[in-house]
């Protein structure tokens, strides 16, 4: 059994694929290095990430593929699932297939990126609706995240494009990573979440910039009164907006 | 008038929420200095109400005092509630706060008739225009076109807002005047005719001049309330479908009627509002938008109402048996769209992946049809079973118990008895 183990980098997996060519060696099983289980016997190989030879094969997808497809695999592995296999076959299946193969969704490779990659995005724009900013004394705008995908960076772009007059970071509490942008651009940044209540994604009141409770208020006060009472449909509203992103959602939660 | 902004808030979101439309779509506004905002052209909704309605908009009243005195309105003259106004600065800041936290895509203003058309109308497109002006304010605006009011006031905001909707509400003229005596159609339409002139011209400008300014860059909306005067399905979607094809329209909203006003004997007595009917409405919008029927292929003289149990594409392929089964291997999209169980997506995912082969049944399923409706209507490589030959009452039947198949119930775990005789 041949183990690969990679990075957790996508340029690591991209190497893999390149060296698997080089190699002639197909793997079995590609694993991140921190999740190797020692009890896993075989050929292990250990990929050291090169950016020229991922480069090189992120270079082929762009010939074979239309620039849309080309995000799908990256996307499908934004889903921090165990779907490695998948995106080696669907890199291969790709440039050993004459013609362009991103649309045979009678095939089981391609039907399964996109319906993963489908996953990630819908994540990625349900974050979008539902991240909410609350504003610090330092007239930064912070939100806490903690979605079950890696979607983090496929939301940058969006806030660049909004609010480009204000400071704000966004921070995902479950992969201990944020983003912050200060008018010119966006960094990534690891925090000391010491204002911030991890369950409830807040900051806290003397970190809470001038009328943001006012705002916060003013929000459930909306939220409660363009209800319709005679049309109660919980089970709509849920499907629309499941329940795990309540948490931080400033009008679903008790203010004190 | 010194209520608290929070009372105000609620007082004037009540007010507004009976007005269904919140969509933020249709406009690609770009924050092109350091303004605030950018619109995104599919919409973005911000959450969702109990009653599972998007919220995208600061949807909100300028006042709810109003002149007028219609019958199926929350906010007429003669009804005792609590009356509140806000000033331009209240609104402005507190779109800019939701906007800046991410709570909201924009602001939709609408108002109660205060002094007269024209006065209200003036009042709402300066809250635009002081959101576009001075606080650089890029995200959505949908207003409120005020029936009556002049072309040349509309016209003003028009080139603030990304969105004007004029609410018809009822759709026989004459029933209008039964129940909103103060209105009449040519107050509604003679200004929506101008406004869809007003969109047609400014986009030909936009195409030779880039930085010509825009005009209701995401076109006009309006609603009917469904339930509250006895118009049939086929006269409100006819009437719908006139909206789309010749004032194109974006979108039309139908409102299951709520009982607003009881004492009223213009208005029928309803327990509750027609949530079916209005669903059935929509499905069938949804037919004419985006599935290319025809309003007559959907509700004819012989079915002048939507089928309420069965939804209005599968109601018109039983009517139309002798067009089944479809091949999907081989038919146009215009077919395939037609196949109940099989949505826009699908369809779209069938042409282009039959390309690299036949598809089978198992492979229809994985795409994403609805096989429980679809196998009644088609042919692929590899037959769906049995079916054929099925009479259309006989599929009704079949499909309309398959979806009442109850889950089934968990029982409890019993030990059992035995018996020693």
């Amino acid at each position: 059994m041949n183990i690969f183990i990679y990075d957790r980098t996508f340029e690591g997996l991209l190497t893999t694929v390149f060296d698997s060519y080089d190699l002639k060696i197909v793997p079995d099983v590609i694993v991140p290095k921190n999740n190797l289980q020692d009890s896993l016997f075989g050929n292990k190989i250990e990929i050291i990430t090169d950016t020229v030879k991922a480069e090189r094969v992120w270079n082929g997808l762009e010939k074979k593929l239309t620039d849309g497809a080309c995000q799908l695999p990256y996307k499908a592995w934004l889903s921090e699932m165990k779907i490695e296999m998948l995106v080696y076959k669907f890199i291969r299946k790709v440039f050993e297939t004459p013609f362009n193969i991103e649309k045979n969704y009678g095939d089981e490779h391609v039907l399964a990126i996109r319906q993963l990659n489908r996953k990630v995005t819908r994540e990625a724009c349900r974050t979008l609706e539902f991240l909410r900013f609350q504003k610090t004394t330092d007239n930064i705008y912070y939100a806490s995240i903690a979605p079950p995908y890696n979607i983090l960076p496929v939301i940058i772009s969006h806030f660049e494009k909004r609010f480009t007059d204000q400071h704000w970071i966004i921070y995902d509490i479950k992969r201990h990573y944020g983003v912050y942008y200060d008018l010119q651009q966006t960094s990534e940044i690891t925090l000391e979440l010491n204002h911030v209540n991890t369950g409830t994604g807040r900051i806290s009141n003397n970190a809470m910039g001038e009328s943001e409770e006012l705002y916060q208020y003013l929000w459930k006060d909306y939220f409660q009164s363009v209800n319709i009472t005679e049309r109660k449909n919980l089970r709509l509203q849920m499907n629309f907006m499941p329940k795990r992103f309540w948490q931080y959602m400033t009008e679903k939660q008790m203010l004190t | 008038m010194s209520l608290d902004i929070r009372e105000k808030l609620k007082i004037l979101a009540n007010g507004a929420k009976y007005d269904v439309s919140c969509s933020s779509s249709g406009s690609n506004r770009s924050n092109h200095g350091k303004g605030l905002g950018n619109s995104v052209y599919a919409g973005i909704c911000h959450s969702f109400t109990d009653d599972g309605r998007c919220i995208s908009l600061l949807k909100i009243l300028y006042t709810n005092y109003c002149i007028y005195d219609c019958a199926y309105c929350i906010n007429r003259k003669s009804n005792d509630i609590p009356r509140a106004a806000f000033s331009v600065k209240e609104i402005v800041d507190l779109t800019i706060n939701f906007y800046r936290r991410n709570y909201i895509e924009g602001l939709f203003l609408s108002s109660g008739v205060i002094l007269n058309p024209d006065h209200t109308m003036e009042q709402l497109a300066n809250v635009a225009k002081e959101l576009r002006t001075k606080e650089k304010f890029f995200g959505y605006i949908h207003l409120k076109a005020i029936p009556g009011a002049s072309y040349e006031i509309i016209k003003k905001a028009g080139f603030f807002a990304d969105r004007l909707s004029m609410n018809i509400e009822i759709p026989t003229e004459q029933n209008l005047k039964m129940l909103a005596p103060e209105k009449d159609y040519r107050g509604i339409l003679q200004p929506m005719q101008l406004m869809k002139e007003g969109i047609i011209e400014s986009k030909e400008e936009r195409r030779k001049y880039r930085t010509s300014k825009a005009f209701v860059p995401a076109g006009q909306s309006t609603q009917f309330i469904v339930g509250a005067s006895p118009e049939k399905d086929q006269l409100i979607l006819k009437v719908a479908s006139g909206l789309y094809n010749q004032q194109k329209l974006k979108r039309v909203y139908y409102s299951g009627f709520l009982p607003v006003n009881e004492y009223d004997k213009r208005l029928p007595a309803i327990k509750e509002p027609p949530l079916i009917r209005e669903h059935r409405l929509y499905q069938a919008d949804w037919l004419m938008r985006f599935y290319k029927f025809d309003v007559n292929e959907i509700v004819d003289d012989l079915h002048p109402d939507l089928d309420l149990e069965i939804d209005p594409k599968l109601s018109w392929a039983l009517r139309n048996p002798w067009l089944f089964p479809i091949d999907v291997n081989h038919a146009d999209y215009e077919m395939i769209l037609r196949i109940p169980g099989i949505g826009v997506r699908s369809a779209q995912m069938i042409i282009n992946a039959r390309r690299y082969g036949k598809l089978s049944v198992d492979k229809l399923k994985k795409i994403g049809v609805v096989m429980k409706r679809a196998k009644y209507f088609i042919t692929c490589s590899e037959l769906p079973p049995a079916v054929k030959d099925l009479k259309p009452e006989a599929i009704r039947t079949k499909i309309l118990t398959e979806a009442l198949v109850p889950v089934k119930k968990i029982q409890k775990p019993v030990q059992l008895q035995l018996y020693f005789g």
